[in-house]
């Protein structure tokens, strides 16, 4: 599994360099109050740079784990420094080191740089370590750590009701990573118990030969994946998700959408499916029935919302639920477009909580009902905001579109039902958009819509690197899905060898035949691949 | 042949320079660049299309692969183009009647503070409309099929401060996605069944596929074009597209984007062919919105939307000649529609613009003396959509009515629906045409046009479309007075006019029935479909055409005895049922806005009030429990010790539960 250990330098930098900008922040004279974005910035578009380079060092042909390290750490109990990025990975590390830099950009604190900065940095180096961890302990470290820039973020930056919001989203979130201790030192004395030996957290080591009973198994896997469901979140576990955004301040609900919601998804893939195969064929069920619960309900309540942030958080909801609903389709196309839509949702609604930043700015007011007739007063921000909207509805040639298609068709091949109830969200996503869309943007400049300042250079200037990653990734999807394409048929093919009788895909095509056999096949020949 | 993608490339071109250079380049530099772009598009579709026919009968298919667009495990989709009979006639059409469409915008659109937005829009639009009909696979077909609704969504709503404007171009886009659904599930089924989604291969392909998934393929991708074609029941979406600038109306709701679904489906036709009662279901989807089309058409008073029902009823017919399997027939109408609509729209766009964006036909009347340019085309298009022969839309509405009549069951009922469906459409373009430029007096000049008699359910006309008519932006707004003098519009309209009433005349040569070398289109187009149904024998066809010649002009001599004669009121005729469209859009409106909405809101208050009220509840629950056991916290060493015992003595048992599992 470990496939290139060269450069291993570079991971521990992705994380190392935005904590010593923290660092070097607070050791600052608060005086210099002028230099802490820039510092900030420094920083973190430094790691930006080392994301994109290691980019361009994968080897797009290995399913394994490059830039690999391995250090022990805490050799009594097996804890161990193991980084690496594979094909999953790998775009989420990038994603984390473009969009920080572009959130530091685009939004500023009303008071105290200082530590908002700091926080920023500290959020980012515990983010890349959540996407490169291989040991059990050193994921469920950052994946706690990233909990405590975030608090204060919302807590210290956010709007009116900030405190509430980020208490909220602290407990819930806490509550699930308790399940997941629990869950992950089980797993480790299990399968200890179970191969004899030292006791070990290493994630490729037990995923190799769990040597875990199947209830147990399942037990944990259980454990796993409420945590990552209060993170992705799942509806019915979604409820701090719209209060924090709402509240957040707009750099935060970037960081927010972009990169902290993929935590979920990316522990589901990770931490569920490839430890316990057996487990997520089982689950299966259950989590696709989420998942298009999520896509149908979150859209639903977004129509209905009246402050345009918390629309945007419900949008995420729906979005999520793709995801989750490509990877439990446990196919390689499924699992793949949950992959893209995890960085693309990144990218534009990212953008989409910028470009809302942008309007609450001006007006001093996210209320849809207190918005009209934007276009007129600011029509570069209206185009920018058309393109991020029509990206986020998932028109084909924008960057949402590939990921959702592939998604849909993976749950399609395995899981007609779902499938097919999934597809109604694309609807829903036109409505609430567009609908949102024309009640603020379009219509009469009415009162103070008039006079407000369109798009500054500078702001155009922030949104021009999602811009161009949403035609490209729009156009040449093919960028990401070939570099991701053998780590995920690998972890496919992971499940496939653990349980008895999954396979991917039974499909007899009606093939081109001079004599027609009509009976040779039907619609219905892929169904049933592998539930129960 | 390496050329075919020129054809969508300069579009695109026009559409990146305009977007970035639009503002800049202005009125009327904009409109020639954006025009120069569907010239150079139509002139490389000329090219392909010459280097295609030299090639022998059957080996008229090249593909062209740009690159590989998604290409996720088996599921390889290219960004490739197909050239072949069907699509380059498509290109051909798209671009011929497209650059025309943009020359008359040069002037429509004068003097509008968005006049470069609006090009940008139009070349978008093309750019679209040609990768739909020049994708070699249905999902590159989707990229344009969505594209296109994505430019009728911004164009219908390009006046976007009238706030009815805007909601109609999200209702387009909305009821369209409606129709998606249909296109991905059918997509998806596609490949589930055949492993592919390149058409060529389908082809090879269907012959083996049953007729169970034959038919639901069929009806999925049908519900797809009911969508973008506006039938039944998704055709509400495009009366209230007229909202958007009359050169949006002829281009995009008349002449091309509507006719995709038609398209679409000839494509398939090799699945078609398979599909046993979903054609006939077609059929008669067809005829019934024909026929309910031309009966609402009767009753409007804008002038636009009586051409916007007459595009939903026409579109029905071609969908009967689909279901009849006479693609050939569907393909001829899809073309003599698209030149004689776009001329009437056009010439609707041209008697607005020279009445001070009246769209009221109340306030019109006698126009033939002062827009005798416009009056004369468009009497090419009256005489053209009223199956008046030699004129083109005799010989392909003939066509399919012949192609309905032999349907196996009841093609003699669908071909009755049909011949309705005919008479009708003759009656309301006589009317309209009587209305705008006979019809006795000035009617803009006769105090009474102040204050019209309201034609009963012509209320809800007025918050539609013809609200933009004075609301957007300044130079539009005149008032029609009584003073109004009209004129005749620009030359830069008006040559459009003529250019397009000339083909509206003449279209009908492309297939005559008379012999079998008259037959171009079928010869042209025959290769790439499957089961073209013929036509029944020469006798019957001449009997049949004659009862629609007799029909026709029984439409329009009756519509003359009530609109210039006034021997019949004609407020018998227009009953409310009709001006309101027999109350389907309505009735949509009341579901969706009444029950629809409340349940949206039902579920948004129980995600508020149960879902996240149980976690608050929790939270409190809490807090509480926090300051219940406050006195545990003892101080008392042993209090402590006694605690951790407990805990111990479960963790054995835990551990003991776990090792029996």
């Amino acid at each position: 599994m470990i496939a290139s250990e060269s450069l291993n330098w570079l991971v521990p930098a992705l994380i190392l360099t935005p904590f010593v900008g923290a660092a070097v922040l607070a050791l600052m004279p608060a005086r210099r109050a002028e230099l802490f974005r820039p510092v900030a910035l420094l920083f973190s578009a430094t790691t930006g740079i080392l994301s994109v380079y290691l980019l361009t060092q994968f080897d797009g042909s290995e399913a394994g784990f490059q830039f690999a390290l391995d250090q022990p750490w805490v050799e009594r109990l097996g804890i161990s420094l193991t980084f690496g990025v594979d094909g999953i990975s790998l775009f989420l590390v990038v994603l984390t080191g473009v969009i920080f830099p572009i959130a530091m950009l685009g939004a500023t604190p009303h008071h105290d740089p200082k530590p908002y900065y700091a926080w920023l940095c500290v959020l980012m180096g515990a983010s890349m370590g959540v996407f490169t961890a291989l040991d059990l302990v050193l994921f469920f470290v950052f994946f706690e750590l990233v909990l405590v820039p975030m608090y204060f973020l919302i807590g210290l930056w956010g709007y009116a009701e900030r405190t509430a919001a980020a208490t909220k989203f602290f407990l819930y979130t806490m509550f699930g990573s308790a399940l997941m201790l629990v869950g992950l030192v089980a797993t480790a004395v299990l399968h200890q118990r179970g191969v004899g030996g030292q006791l070990t957290f290493d994630l490729l080591e037990i995923a190799r030969d769990p040597a875990i009973s199947t209830n147990a198994a399942r037990l944990i896997f259980v454990a796993f994946a409420v945590a990552f469901a209060i993170k992705v979140p799942l509806v019915p576990l979604h409820t701090w998700l719209p209060d924090a955004h709402t509240q957040a301040p707009t750099a935060g609900s970037v960081i927010l959408a972009a990169v902290m919601l993929k935590l979920g998804t990316y522990g589901f893939l990770r931490f569920g499916i490839f430890l316990f195969p057996e487990a997520a064929v089982w689950a299966k069920p259950v989590l696709l029935t989420l998942a298009v619960l999520g896509i149908t309900y979150g859209a639903i309540v977004a129509t209905m919302q009246t402050d345009l942030k918390r629309l945007v958080a419900y949008s995420s909801i729906a979005h999520l639920g793709f995801i989750v609903l490509g990877i439990f389709s446990l196919t390689v196309v499924g699992i793949e477009g949950g992959v893209l839509v995890m960085v693309n949702h990144g990218i534009t609604t990212g953008a989409l909580f910028l470009l809302v930043g942008m309007v609450y700015e001006r007006r001093h007011t996210r209320e849809i009902s207190q918005l009209s007739g934007l276009q007129k007063s600011a029509p570069l921000l209206a185009a920018v905001m058309t393109v991020v909207v029509l990206a986020s509805v998932g028109l084909p040639g924008l960057n949402g579109f590939p990921g959702e298609l592939l998604a849909l068709l993976g749950a399609f091949q395995t899981s007609r039902v779902w499938g097919v109830i999934a597809v109604s969200g694309v609807i829903l996503a036109a409505l609430y958009l567009l609908w949102a869309y024309q009640r603020t943007f379009h219509g009469p400049a009415t009162g103070e819509n008039a006079t407000v300042r369109d798009m500054r250079p500078s702001e155009f200037l922030v949104m021009a690197p999602l811009l161009v990653l949403i035609v490209v990734l729009g156009l040449f999807p093919g960028l990401m899905i070939d570099r991701m394409e053998p780590s995920v048929k690998a972890l496919v093919a992971h499940v496939d060898e653990a349980v008895d009788g999954f396979s991917e895909t039974r499909y007899e095509f009606v093939g081109p035949s001079p004599e027609s056999s009509p009976e040779s096949s039907d619609g219905h020949s892929g169904s049933g691949g592998g539930e129960g | 042949m390496e050329l075919i993608w020129l054809i969508p490339a300069f579009p695109v071109l026009g559409f990146v320079l305009l977007a970035a250079l639009g503002r800049r380049i202005g009125d009327p530099g904009a409109g020639a660049l954006g025009t120069l772009a569907v010239v150079g598009s139509f002139a490389a579709s000329v090219a392909v299309a010459l280097t295609l026919a030299q090639e022998p009968e059957g080996s008229r298919q090249v593909t062209q692969t740009l690159w590989a667009w998604i290409p996720a495990d088996s599921f390889q989709v290219s960004f490739g183009l197909l050239a072949d009979e069907l699509s380059l006639m498509m290109c051909l059409f798209i671009t011929g009647v497209g650059a025309l469409i943009h020359v008359y915008a040069i002037g429509y659109m004068k003097g509008d503070p968005d006049y470069a937005r609006f090009f940008t829009y139009l070349n978008l639009f093309i750019a679209s409309m040609l990768l739909l009909v020049l994708g070699d696979n249905l999902i590159l077909t989707f990229l344009g099929w969505e594209g296109v609704g994505a430019c009728s969504y911004l164009l219908i709503s390009f006046w976007f401060t009238e706030p009815a404007n805007a909601s109609a171009g999200k209702k387009a886009f909305v009821t369209n996605r409606i129709g998606d659904f249909g296109y991905m599930l059918g997509t998806f089924l596609v490949f589930v069944t055949f492993g592919t989604i390149d058409y060529l291969q389908i082809d090879q392909a269907a012959p083996g596929v049953s007729a169970g998934t034959a038919t639901a393929i069929a009806l999925l991708f049908f519900l797809a074009a009911t969508g973008k074609s506006a039938q039944l029941p998704l055709f509400v979406w495009l009366p209230d597209a007229m909202a958007g600038p009359t050169p949006v109306s002829a281009l995009i709701h008349a002449a091309t984007m509507v006719t995709s679904g038609v398209f679409l489906l000839t494509r398939l036709s090799p699945i078609l062919e398979a599909a046993g009662w979903a054609n006939d279901l077609i059929a008669w989807v067809g005829a019934i919105t024909a026929l309910l089309a031309a009966g609402a058409a009767v009753a409007q008073n804008d002038i636009k939307k009586v051409l916007a029902y007459s595009t939903v009823s026409q579109l029905g017919f071609m969908f009967i000649a689909i279901g009849s399997q006479n693609y050939v027939g569907a393909l001829f109408h899809m073309i003599t529609h698209a030149f004689f609509k776009a001329l009437l729209f056009l010439g609707a766009g041209a008697v607005i613009y020279s009445m001070a964006h009246e769209q009221d036909m109340r306030r019109y009347g006698q126009l033939r003396r002062y827009l005798p340019v416009t009056f004369a085309t468009m009497f090419i298009g009256w005489l053209a959509i009223s199956g008046i022969p030699p004129f083109s839309g005799f010989w392909s509405k003939d066509e399919i009515l012949a192609g309905s009549f032999q349907v196996q069951p009841a093609g003699q009922l669908l071909w009755v629906a049909g011949i309705i469906a005919a008479v009708l459409t003759a009656f309301y373009m006589t009317r309209l045409m009587l209305m705008t430029f006979a019809g006795g007096t000035e009617q803009w000049r006769t105090p009474a046009a102040e204050s019209l008699p309201e034609v009963p359910g012509d209320d809800h006309t007025d918050d539609h479309t013809d609200a933009h008519a004075g609301a957007h932006d300044d130079h539009h707004a005149h008032h029609l007075t009584p003073e109004h003098n009209p004129k005749d519009a620009p030359v830069i309209m008006l040559a459009p006019l003529v250019i397009l009433a000339v083909f509206a005349a003449l279209a009908g040569l492309l297939n005559l029935p008379f012999a079998d070398q008259l037959h171009f289109l079928d010869h042209w187009v025959e290769p790439v479909l499957e089961g073209q149904s013929g036509l029944p024998s020469a006798a019957v066809q001449w009997g049949l055409a004659l009862v629609s010649i007799v029909g026709a002009l029984l439409g329009v001599w009756f519509s003359w005895r009530v609109y210039q004669q006034h021997r019949v009121d004609r407020a018998k005729l227009e009953q409310p049922v009709l001006a309101h469209a027999w109350y389907i859009d309505d009735s949509y409106a009341r579901v969706a806005g009444g029950p629809g909405e409340a349940a949206f809101q039902g579920l948004a208050d129980f995600d508020h009030e149960v879902v996240d009220g149980a976690v608050r509840g929790v939270g409190g629950v809490t807090q509480q429990a926090g300051e219940a056991v406050r006195g545990i916290q003892t101080g008392f060493v042993r209090s402590y010790a006694f605690g951790i015992g407990i805990g111990a003595v479960a963790l054995v048992l835990f551990a003991v539960v776990r090792m029996s599992l």
